[in-house]
Parts: structure tokens; C-alpha cells; sequence
């Protein structure tokens, strides 16, 4: 058993004792192992193997068949299908990230002031963080659709030119709660003093905004940039649920995900799994950017 | 926050309805809708409220979609999750945050790190893996992979970081072990930061769409809620009875989201705003 004494050195993390050092680190193991288990099992294995299934070529069983090195990468990364891919989920992020973003400071700016009710206001706003991308695609798909829906535009879905922007109109929609509240925490982090200061300047509302609150919340809207954005690489459930055929017409709402999908049958593994790899890239690159810009310009507690 | 003269306020409060309307008419559109009999809706017109009320696609949908089965199974599959990641994230968390181990930043590092593999990338092996294991259309191939999360160690870390020094080292004086430290002192101390993760887990997983759509190749007995609904569509349905589905898998996490808001979107904002 430690002394006392020891006990007060290892609070100020100066070790005594190797066993109980060493104890220490079993009980660090044990209270990790379920997570490594799993992280193993399911995100370092998997994608381990993603990278390699892709330089197989696979037979209908779906066994590695034959080593065909980064050709099928090339092949497939620089392939019409992936391309077209890459290029739906872009203008998927082409229509709801921008909108996402002005909307969202719409919203919040709206909500950020002190009047009675305003909660009952800020709870609506909220609301459609609980809806799911597909429950989002099944209300639009009765809102869209050409016989008793809303908004009756007959081609709007049925046309490849504007599907994806009919798809966007319900991904816009659900982004708002996660916009909204993500704006407003911005909103409110902003310290008193700076606004009355503005105040005391005599500037007026629409000046105070673009010189003093939007580059103050600059660094919360770079954040929402990159969930938005990292969100809409991985876009899949609303456009499962909304368009029919599935990714059509003319598979022009097949993400970069949906594509994936498209290609989880056993001998497509080796195309599936180049594509996954791909979308890891994209993703990786993405978020590599946010650390880059974020850190320089936001500065997190320890 | 802002206070204004009472022609600014009401200024704010029409265009704040307005926004509201934004955000509430597609759901009361198409709930309306749902209940219309289609001949209704012929004319076209934004039909505030429906002429005629067909109650009975709710009952169509529970029962085409088989529902009641599906919203158990989500249940069962979404608590399953929540309680397991919030486990295995105070665990971990409380290793990184107060135990010595060797190679602790660069493990540290390979748990973050799994937040560049999200289920988009890794789900065709993930697929394999649990078709090998037998797991394909059950309750272990729809929770198991989902039991560890980078980020909820990441912000219970940072929690349990928070905890005053002071309290710590007094009770280490008094001889507690570390499960008591963790038990009763770290993890009541960091209730809020938990409470906030709990929620966006639990809504996380009850949302969860890909993972079930490619494991549940048996929709009518393993297909949770959304995938019931989606089931709904290839049936094929008409459109007014898959909302219905929609809006009833939708209900539950509403009641959630009003009743525990503030923890909710605490919990969305963590790592937008400093604190």
C-alpha cells in the first residue's frame, strides 16, 4: 500500500513506487480495452481491409481473386462512375452548404435577443435536429410529389438537371436545427462588453453585425462549414428515401455513398472498397483543412 | 441579447413567426396531406387543413410497415448503444484523463483518429465482418459495431479534466481507489458534460440509417423504424402512407428534443464555442 506521502506525489504525477505505477497502467488497459476492441474490430480492421480489397480483383464469391495493384484505384478513382459520384455529392454541398450557413445565422440572429416567448421560438427553430435525414426525405417525398404534393413542379425529382436540387430542398430544411443552434452558441459566447462598446460607438444594427459580430463568430461558422460539408460527403439516407428510382433519374443523385452501397454485393467488393478509400481522402483532406484554419484562428480551452 | 423599442419588437416577433412557419409548415404539410384521400388534393392549393381526414393511413402504415416491431427494436438497439458508449467512453476517458500508461498521446491520437473512419468508409468490411460472424438481421450485428466513440471519450476527457484539483488530491489522502474516484467524485462532477453526450448518442443511434439499410436484408422482421418506413416505399405504398410512417418514427425523438433541449444542443455545440 502507498504511503500518504506517495499518494500526494503521484497527484502531482511524480512516481514513487514501480509496481504501483505499473497497477496503474493495468487498470489504464482494462478501462480502455473496450474501446480498442472495438475501434479494432470495426474502424482499423475494416478500413485496413478496404485498402487492400481494392488492389484485388474479386470473383462473384467476393474472395480477393487475383492482385492487380493500384490499377483498379486508377481505374476506378478516375472511372466515369466514381467521378459522376464525386460530382452529385458536390453539388449536393453546392446547394445546402451555403444556404445552410445563411440560414442559419438568419435564424439565430432572429432568436438571439430578449423577448418574451423567445424560447418557444428558439425550440421550433431547434426542431428538426431530432428529424432524421430520412424521415426529412419521406416528408418531402409527399411534399414533391407531382399528384398531391406541394410543390407540383412535375419534373422537379424527374428531371437529372434539377433533382439534386429538389433533393436539397429537404437536405436545407433539416440542416436548420443543427445550423441554428451551432450559430446561436456562437452568438452567445460573444462577450457583453464588446457589444455595448459597439453600442456606445453609435453605429447602427447592420454595421455592428458586419463589423463586429460576424468576425467575432467567423471561427463558429468555419465549424459549421466543415460539419456541413463533411455531412454532405456522407449524404445517403435522405436520397434513399426520396427519389425513385433510387439515385435517379438517370442516377443523378447517386452520391459518392450511395455509390458505396450500390456496390456492396460480394463480387463489386474490390470497386466498393476503391470508392470507400476515396471517400476516406476526401473526407480526410476536408477535416485536415478545418485543423489547419481552425487552430490558427480559434482558441480552444486546454 | 439585444432589447428594443416596441415597434422593433414586434418587427422581430413577425419575422420570427415567419421563420417559424419555415421550419413548421413541411411537417403540418405534410401531415395534412397524409390524411387527405388523394381526390382531395387534385385541385392543388396549399389546404391548410384537410377536408377530408383518413385516419386510417396511420393504422395502414403501423401496420404494412410492421411498426410496432420496428419502433421496439430501435428501442432496444438505440439504449443498447447509449448505455454501452457512454461506458465505454467514462472508462476510457478516466484512463486518459487521470492514469499513467505508457504511449498515451499516440493512443490518445489512434482514438481520435477513428473519427476520420466514420461507418461510410469502413461499412463494406463491416458488412463482411458481420455476415462472417452470423450477425447479419440481429440485435449483435445492429449495436456491436457502434459501442466505442471517439467522441464521447474526446468531451468526457475534457470534462473530467475540469474536475478541481483540490477535491481530487483530498480524496486520494483519504485512500479512495480509483473507482471510487471515478464513481463518485469524477463522474457526478461531470453530470451535465454526460448528460449532453447521452442525448446526442441516443439520437444518433435512433437515427441511424446506412448501417441498419445494409445489415437488415430481412426488413419486415430486422428493419428498425426508419428502415420499416423505407420498407414502406419498395412495398410500394402510396406516398401518404409512407409520411404517416415518417411522422410516427419521428415522434419520440420530438418529445425528447423538448423535453431535454438544453442538454441536446450542449451537447451538438461542444467544440463549436470555447467552454
Amino acid at each position: 500500500m502507498a504511503s500518504v506521502r506517495e499518494r500526494l506525489a503521484e497527484g502531482r504525477g511524480v512516481r514513487v513506487s514501480d509496481t504501483s505505477r505499473w497497477r496503474e497502467a493495468a487498470l489504464a488497459l482494462l478501462f480502455l480495452s473496450p474501446s480498442i476492441v472495438v475501434f479494432g474490430l470495426f474502424a482499423y480492421y475494416p478500413f485496413e481491409q478496404v485498402v487492400v480489397r481494392g488492389l484485388y480483383r474479386n470473383n462473384i464469391a467476393g474472395d480477393n481473386l487475383r492482385w492487380v495493384g493500384w490499377s483498379q484505384y486508377s481505374e476506378v478513382l478516375g472511372g466515369e462512375d466514381f467521378r459522376a459520384g464525386l460530382f452529385n455529392t458536390l453539388e449536393y454541398i453546392m446547394w445546402t452548404v451555403p444556404a445552410g450557413l445563411l440560414l442559419g445565422v438568419l435564424l439565430a440572429v432572429a432568436a438571439n435577443r430578449r423577448l418574451r416567448g423567445i424560447k418557444i421560438f428558439q425550440t421550433i427553430f431547434t426542431s428538426t435536429v431530432a428529424t432524421s435525414a430520412a424521415v426529412a426525405g419521406f416528408i418531402f417525398l409527399v411534399l414533391l410529389n407531382p399528384v398531391i404534393g406541394v410543390i407540383r413542379s412535375p419534373n422537379l425529382l424527374q428531371d437529372p438537371d434539377t433533382a439534386m436540387m429538389g433533393v436539397s430542398i429537404a437536405a436545407i430544411w433539416q440542416n436548420l436545427g443543427l445550423s441554428f443552434v451551432i450559430v446561436l452558441a456562437g452568438l452567445q459566447a460573444i462577450p457583453k462588453e464588446v457589444e455595448e462598446a459597439s453600442l456606445l460607438d453609435g453605429h447602427g444594427p447592420v454595421r455592428r453585425f458586419f463589423t463586429v459580430t460576424l468576425p467575432l463568430i467567423s471561427p463558429v461558422l468555419l465549424f459549421l462549414l466543415v460539419v456541413l460539408v463533411i455531412n454532405g460527403f456522407q449524404a445517403f439516407a435522405l436520397i434513399d428515401a426520396l427519389t425513385l428510382p433510387r439515385g435517379g433519374p438517370n442516377g443523378s443523385t447517386e452520391t459518392v455513398v450511395f455509390k458505396i452501397f450500390e456496390n456492396r454485393t460480394p463480387d463489386r467488393l474490390g470497386v466498393g472498397s476503391v470508392m470507400s478509400v476515396g471517400l476516406f481522402v476526401v473526407t480526410f483532406v476536408v477535416t485536415l483543412l478545418q485543423f489547419t484554419i481552425l487552430e490558427r484562428r480559434v482558441h480552444y480551452g486546454d | 441579447m439585444e432589447t428594443d423599442s416596441v415597434a422593433k419588437k414586434a418587427g422581430w416577433y413577425l419575422l420570427l413567426t415567419l421563420l417559424s412557419l419555415v421550419v413548421l409548415l413541411p411537417v403540418w404539410f405534410a401531415f395534412v396531406r397524409s390524411l387527405s384521400p388523394p381526390i382531395t388534393l387534385k385541385d392543388g392549393g396549399l389546404q391548410l387543413l384537410p377536408q377530408q381526414a383518413e385516419w386510417d393511413v396511420f393504422s395502414r402504415a403501423w401496420r404494412n410497415g410492421n411498426l410496432g416491431g420496428a419502433l421496439v427494436r430501435s428501442f432496444v438497439v438505440t439504449i443498447a448503444i447509449t448505455f454501452f458508449q457512454v461506458v465505454t467512453s467514462v472508462l476510457a476517458a478516466y484512463a486518459f484523463a487521470y492514469l499513467w500508461f505508457p504511449f498515451k498521446r499516440l493512443l490518445f491520437a489512434l482514438f481520435m483518429a477513428t473519427l476520420l473512419l466514420p461507418i461510410e468508409v469502413t461499412v463494406l468490411q463491416n458488412l463482411a465482418t458481420v455476415s462472417n460472424l452470423g450477425w447479419k438481421n440481429s440485435y449483435q450485428g445492429l449495436i456491436v459495431p457502434f459501442l466505442a466513440t471517439a467522441l464521447g471519450t474526446f468531451l468526457i476527457r475534457q470534462a473530467f479534466l475540469g474536475v478541481p484539483r483540490e477535491l481530487l488530491d483530498a480524496a486520494r489522502l483519504e485512500g479512495w481507489s480509483h473507482w471510487a474516484l471515478m464513481t463518485r467524485l469524477v463522474v457526478p462532477l461531470s453530470r451535465p458534460v454526460i448528460a449532453a453526450f447521452t442525448l446526442i448518442s441516443f439520437l444518433g443511434a435512433y437515427n441511424q440509417y446506412l448501417w441498419p439499410r445494409i445489415v437488415t436484408t430481412d426488413p419486415q422482421n430486422w428493419g428498425t423504424a426508419p428502415i420499416a418506413v423505407q420498407s414502406l416505399v419498395s412495398n410500394p405504398e402510396s406516398a401518404n402512407v409512407i409520411v404517416a410512417g415518417a411522422l410516427v418514427i419521428a415522434f419520440p425523438v420530438l418529445v425528447l428534443l423538448v423535453l431535454f433541449q438544453r442538454h441536446i444542443v450542449r451537447g451538438l455545440t461542444a467544440g463549436a464555442v470555447k467552454g
